[in-house]
């Protein structure tokens, strides 16, 4: 049956609703690493992007050329996409504080912000 | 030891061969960029060519300033017979894994001969070698993962290892065809030598490919590169590769 869609590009590729195509069929590609960059000994790695890899040796050798070829890196880390949980969007709720609870904020710690700030800014 | 002429000779020869060999590789590489095997690895074989060519004008530069032409002039206008680059780095990509294989054993060598020039008494050239070190690991890094992983693999992918390996090692060889200078730039320690360099090369590359499953081949050396006798393959790669500078080499880029 020909899928009745608006967009040209589906009409051009002439889809039926058996197609397989476009589909990702498992092994149809490698599995993804996500990869996390440290630019400073001592600061936090930070989450850059992934990359596809047969294993974690090669996915970290993918990665030093995707992310970090330009730039200060001195260390890598990767992790299969699979090892990740994640909460759910509809539960993004759950980071709501009330307005009652205003005496858990450490406000009186503004200051943090500020050191912070300035120190992201000398490690750029 | 006092530097006489054919100390100098001996040290340009050399430099001509390091420089020919990485500017030789990094325009074969390149050609790998749209077509491998995935985009991480095109990115990645494609940026390690652009090193190497990087490293081939560090040469050049050197070059230049013992008195030869400036990089452009040399890397653009001179014909096959004037190259001294090794028959290994002349050969067609082929498929991925005489590329790979090729990369390893080429990057390998490098690594040790840059970790050998970095004691040279020739001060520029130590620089230039504790220069690209970081470089040059991460390519050796790159090279022995994919082997691992594809001699590793199953049957079919170990077999074209091996298929590569056994077509690309008398190439590889080749690598350490010595020049007319050897005892003069190591009497002088600029460089200690390409049979030293080949001891070290074997003693490593050896136990790791044999650790991969990998049997190493029994073939002779394909040499001639260093001395200008070059494979039918090199020319054409030339004509490619100086055509837009040739209409019109006065142009300023």
């Amino acid at each position: 049956m020909k899928i009745n869609s608006l967009d040209p590009r589906i009409e051009r590729a002439q889809l039926d609703s058996e197609s397989q195509q476009g589909m990702n069929t498992p092994m149809d590609q490698f599995q993804t690493y996500e990869v996390f960059e440290q630019k400073k000994r001592g600061t936090h790695h930070i989450h850059v992007g992934s990359v596809h890899a047969p294993n974690a040796e090669l996915a970290a050798v993918f990665a030093k050329e995707q992310y970090s070829r330009r730039g200060q890196c001195v260390n890598i880390w990767v992790a299969p996409t699979t090892s990740i949980y994640a909460t759910a969007y509809e539960d993004a709720d759950i980071f709501e504080t009330t307005p009652s609870k205003y005496h858990r904020d450490p406000e009186s710690y503004k200051v943090m912000d500020r050191i912070q700030a300035y120190k992201q800014k000398q490690n750029a | 030891m006092e530097m006489t002429e054919r100390h100098v000779m001996g040290l340009i020869e050399l430099l001509y061969k390091m420089a020919d060999d990485q500017l030789i590789i990094g325009h074969r590489n390149s050609e790998w960029t749209g077509l491998g095997p995935i985009l991480e690895e095109d990115i990645a074989f494609s940026s390690m060519a652009q090193d190497k060519i990087g490293q081939s004008l560090a040469l050049f530069e050197l070059l230049h300033e013992l008195g030869e032409q400036d990089p452009d002039t040399v890397a653009f206008t001179r014909n096959a017979e004037q190259f001294h680059c090794c028959q290994l780095v002349e050969a067609p990509i082929g498929e991925f894994n005489f590329s790979i294989v090729r990369q390893y054993l080429f990057d390998q060598a490098e690594a040790l001969r840059f970790e050998m020039l970095m004691a040279s008494v020739y001060e520029p050239l130590a620089m230039v070698s504790r220069k690209f070190r970081g470089e040059i690991k991460y390519h050796v890094m790159h090279g022995k993962t994919w082997i691992k992983q594809l001699a590793e693999g199953n049957e079919e992918s170990h077999q074209r290892m091996q298929e590569a390996l056994n077509e690309v090692w008398p190439l590889a060889l080749g690598i350490f065809e010595e020049g007319d200078y050897e005892k003069e730039i190591s009497e002088v320690n600029i460089f200690a030598g390409e049979a030293a360099l080949k001891s070290r090369w074997m003693e490593t590359v050896v136990p790791f490919l044999e650790s991969c499953g990998l049997n190493i081949p029994q073939s002779d050396a394909v040499t001639g590169g260093r001395h200008g006798q070059h494979s039918p393959y090199l020319q054409p790669l030339l004509d490619e590769m100086c055509e837009v500078f040739r209409i019109d080499p006065n142009a300023e880029w």
